[in-house]
C-alpha cells in the first residue's frame, strides 16, 4: 500500500495526472501510425530506391538508386504533360472559384428572400458522389450529348471531352461547380461578420457599391480568400476521378494528371517506384505552390 | 440603384441556382426516359415518355442490391470506427492530462495534412499485398476507418462542458471510463449526430480507394460498380444512359437526402476536409 503510494506521485511526473488518457487514445494513435505515417514513409522510401511487385514471400534486394525514379519520371513526356494540365487546371479553377464563390456569398449574404434555397442549392454538388455527378457531365459533354444539341452548330470541333484544348478546362470548371458550395459558405460565414455599418458608412461617404466592396468587404473576408485558395490547391492536386471516368487522361493524354499518373504507373503498369517518385514530386510541387499562394493572398 | 443592384443579385443567385441543380435534374429526367433523347424536348418531364424500367436494367449487369449493400457495410464500419475510437481520442485530448497528448493532437492535425497521392502506392501494397485485404471490406474500410475531423468535432464539444460537472462526478467516486460512458457521451449527443453525418458521406461516396482494393464485383461498393458500369454499358444495354443514370441517383439520394434533412449539422467549420471523393 505503502509503496504504491510513493510510487504514484513519479508515475503521475512520467505519465501526466491521467495516464488513462495514454490508453484511450492509443487506438487511434496506432491506426494513424499504420495507416498514415507508416505508408507516408515507405512512399518516401520507395521514391529513393529501385522498388517492384513480386510473388508474395519472395525476398528481393530493393537497391538504392538515388534520384534515378525522378531523373527517369521527368524525362518521360506523359510526366511533363501531366504537370502541366495541373497547372492549366489550377489557373482556371483557382481564379473561378474564389471569384465566383465570393460574389454568390456577398450576394447571399445581402439577399432577404430564399435564403435557405439558395444554400441549399449551391451545396447539394457538394455531398454527392463525384461517381453520379460525372456520369450526368459525361452525357451533357459527349459528342451527341445534350450541350451540343442545344449549341447545334456551334457545338465544337472535336467535341469537348474529345478535344485537346477543351477538355482540360471542362474539367476545371466541372471541379469548381462541384466545391463551390463549401467554399461559399466559408466566405458566408465571414461575410456575416463584417459589421453591417461599415459599408453603409463607406456608402454614404460618396463610395459607389463596388468601392464599398473593394475597401471594406475584400479586406475582410482576405483571409478566406487566403484558405479557399490553399483548399483549391489541395483539391487540384488530387484530381483523378474526373479524368479517369470522363476521359482516362486522354485524348492522346490532353487530360493526363499526375495523381491519373500515378495510379496508371503504379498499379496498371507495376511500377510503384516510379509512381512513388511522381508523387512526391506532385506534393513537393502542391507544397510549393501552397506556399507561394499564402504568401500573396496574405500580404496587404 | 439599389432597384438595380437587388436585381442583379437575384439574378446571379438564381443563375448560380441553376447552374448548380440543372445537372441533377438531367440526372433524374435521365434516369427515368424510356429512350435516350438528347434533344431540348426530351428534357421536358412528359409522362408518357417517363419509366421506372432502368433501375432493373442496371441489374441486368451487377445486383443493385449487392452493391447497395456493400456501399452500407463500408459506410457503417467507417462510422462504427470512427465513433467508438474518435471519442475515446476526443474525450481524452480534451479533459484528461496526459503525457503526449500535444503529439497526438499534432497528429490528428498532421493526418489532414498528407496527401493521399503519396498514400495510395505504399497502401496498396500494405494492404492488399501485405494485409491480405483485397475484396475484403476491413481493406475497404481501413484508410477511413477514424476520420480525424470527427475526432476533432467531439475534442471540440467535450471542451465545451464545463469542468465542474467532471469534477462532481469524481467526487462521487465515478472512474474515468464510467464518467464518459454515463456523462461525457450522452452530453455530446449533438456532436454525435454531426460527426456521423460528416463521416457518413466521405465513404459513401468514395471512389479510387475501393476500386483498387476491389477487383471482385460481388465486394464492389455502389460508386465503384456504377463506374465499372458507366465504362463498359453501351453494348449490351437497351437505353444505357438511362440504366447509368438510375444508377447515379440511387447513388447521390441517401448523401443529399441526409444532407437536405440534417441541413443545419453542415456548416463550414463542421466539414473541413471531412468530404472528399
Amino acid at each position: 500500500m505503502d509503496k504504491t503510494r510513493s510510487r504514484a506521485p513519479r508515475a503521475k511526473r512520467r505519465l501526466g495526472s491521467s495516464p488513462l488518457g495514454i490508453a484511450l487514445t492509443a487506438p487511434y494513435t496506432a491506426y494513424v501510425l499504420v495507416v498514415f505515417v507508416i505508408p507516408f514513409g515507405v512512399g518516401v522510401w520507395m521514391a529513393f530506391h529501385d522498388y517492384f511487385f513480386t510473388a508474395p514471400g519472395v525476398a528481393v534486394p530493393h537497391p538504392f538508386v538515388g534520384f534515378d525514379n525522378f531523373t527517369a519520371v521527368l524525362g518521360e513526356a506523359d510526366t511533363r504533360r501531366a504537370f502541366a494540365n495541373l497547372g492549366l487546371f489550377m489557373a482556371i479553377n483557382i481564379p473561378l472559384t474564389v471569384v465566383l464563390a465570393l460574389v454568390l456569398a456577398s450576394a447571399l449574404n445581402a439577399a432577404t428572400r430564399w435564403r435557405g434555397f439558395f444554400r441549399m442549392a449551391y451545396y447539394v454538388p457538394y455531398v454527392t458522389a463525384s461517381v453520379a455527378t460525372l456520369a450526368v457531365w459525361l452525357f451533357l459533354f459527349n459528342g451527341s450529348g445534350a450541350v451540343n444539341n442545344v449549341l447545334g452548330s456551334w457545338a465544337p470541333e472535336p467535341s469537348w471531352l474529345a478535344n485537346k484544348g477543351l477538355v482540360m478546362p471542362l474539367i476545371a470548371v466541372y471541379v469548381t461547380w462541384k466545391q463551390l458550395g463549401f467554399y461559399i459558405l466559408l466566405y458566408l460565414a465571414a461575410l456575416q461578420n463584417v459589421p453591417k455599418e461599415l459599408h453603409e458608412a463607406a456608402l454614404t461617404d460618396g463610395a459607389g457599391p463596388l468601392q464599398a466592396f473593394r475597401a471594406v468587404t475584400l479586406p475582410a473576408v482576405r483571409p478566406v480568400t487566403s484558405l479557399v485558395v490553399l483548399l483549391s490547391i489541395i483539391t487540384a492536386g488530387q484530381i483523378f476521378t474526373e479524368p479517369f471516368l470522363l476521359t482516362g487522361g486522354g485524348p492522346s493524354g490532353a487530360s493526363l494528371t499526375p495523381a491519373l499518373l500515378v495510379y496508371q504507373r503504379g498499379i496498371e503498369q507495376g511500377e510503384p517506384d516510379a509512381a512513388a517518385a511522381i508523387g512526391l514530386i506532385l506534393v513537393t510541387g502542391v507544397l510549393i505552390i501552397a506556399t507561394v499562394a499564402r504568401r500573396l493572398t496574405e500580404r496587404d | 440603384m439599389a432597384r438595380t443592384l437587388r436585381i442583379l443579385r437575384y439574378a446571379a443567385l438564381g443563375l448560380g441556382a441553376v447552374a448548380a441543380l440543372l445537372p441533377f435534374y438531367y440526372m433524374v429526367i435521365g434516369a427515368l426516359q424510356k429512350k435516350h433523347d438528347a434533344t431540348l424536348g426530351g428534357l421536358l418531364p412528359v409522362p408518357s415518355r417517363l419509366t421506372l424500367d432502368n433501375l432493373t436494367g442496371i441489374d441486368d449487369s451487377f445486383s443493385l442490391v449487392r452493391a447497395l449493400t456493400n456501399s452500407l457495410i463500408m459506410t457503417a464500419g467507417v462510422m462504427a470506427c470512427t465513433l467508438v475510437l474518435g471519442l475515446l481520442a476526443g474525450y481524452a485530448l480534451a479533459i484528461l492530462r496526459f503525457r503526449g497528448r500535444a503529439a497526438v493532437f499534432a497528429l490528428v492535425l498532421l493526418v489532414q495534412a498528407i496527401p493521399f497521392q503519396l498514400l495510395m502506392i505504399p497502401l496498396y501494397v500494405m494492404v492488399v499485398r501485405y494485409f491480405g485485404l483485397a475484396d475484403s471490406y476491413a481493406g475497404m474500410i481501413l484508410p477511413f476507418a477514424v476520420n480525424s475531423v470527427a475526432v476533432l468535432i467531439f475534442r471540440q464539444y467535450f471542451l465545451q462542458i464545463p469542468r465542474e460537472i467532471f469534477d462532481a462526478a469524481r467526487m462521487d467516486g465515478a472512474s474515468e471510463l464510467r464518467i464518459l460512458r454515463s456523462v461525457a457521451v450522452p452530453l455530446v449527443r449533438p456532436a454525435i449526430l454531426t460527426a456521423m453525418l460528416v463521416t457518413f458521406i466521405g465513404p459513401w461516396n468514395e471512389f479510387l480507394w475501393p476500386f483498387l482494393v476491389t477487383k471482385d464485383q460481388d465486394m464492389q461498393p455502389l460508386a465503384v460498380s456504377l463506374a465499372n458500369f458507366s465504362q463498359a454499358n453501351s453494348t449490351f444495354e437497351a437505353n444505357p444512359m438511362g440504366a447509368v443514370l438510375a444508377g447515379a441517383c440511387v447513388l447521390a439520394v441517401p448523401a443529399v437526402v441526409l444532407f437536405l434533412l440534417f441541413q443545419r449539422h453542415f456548416t463550414s467549420a463542421n466539414l473541413g476536409s471531412a468530404i472528399k471523393g
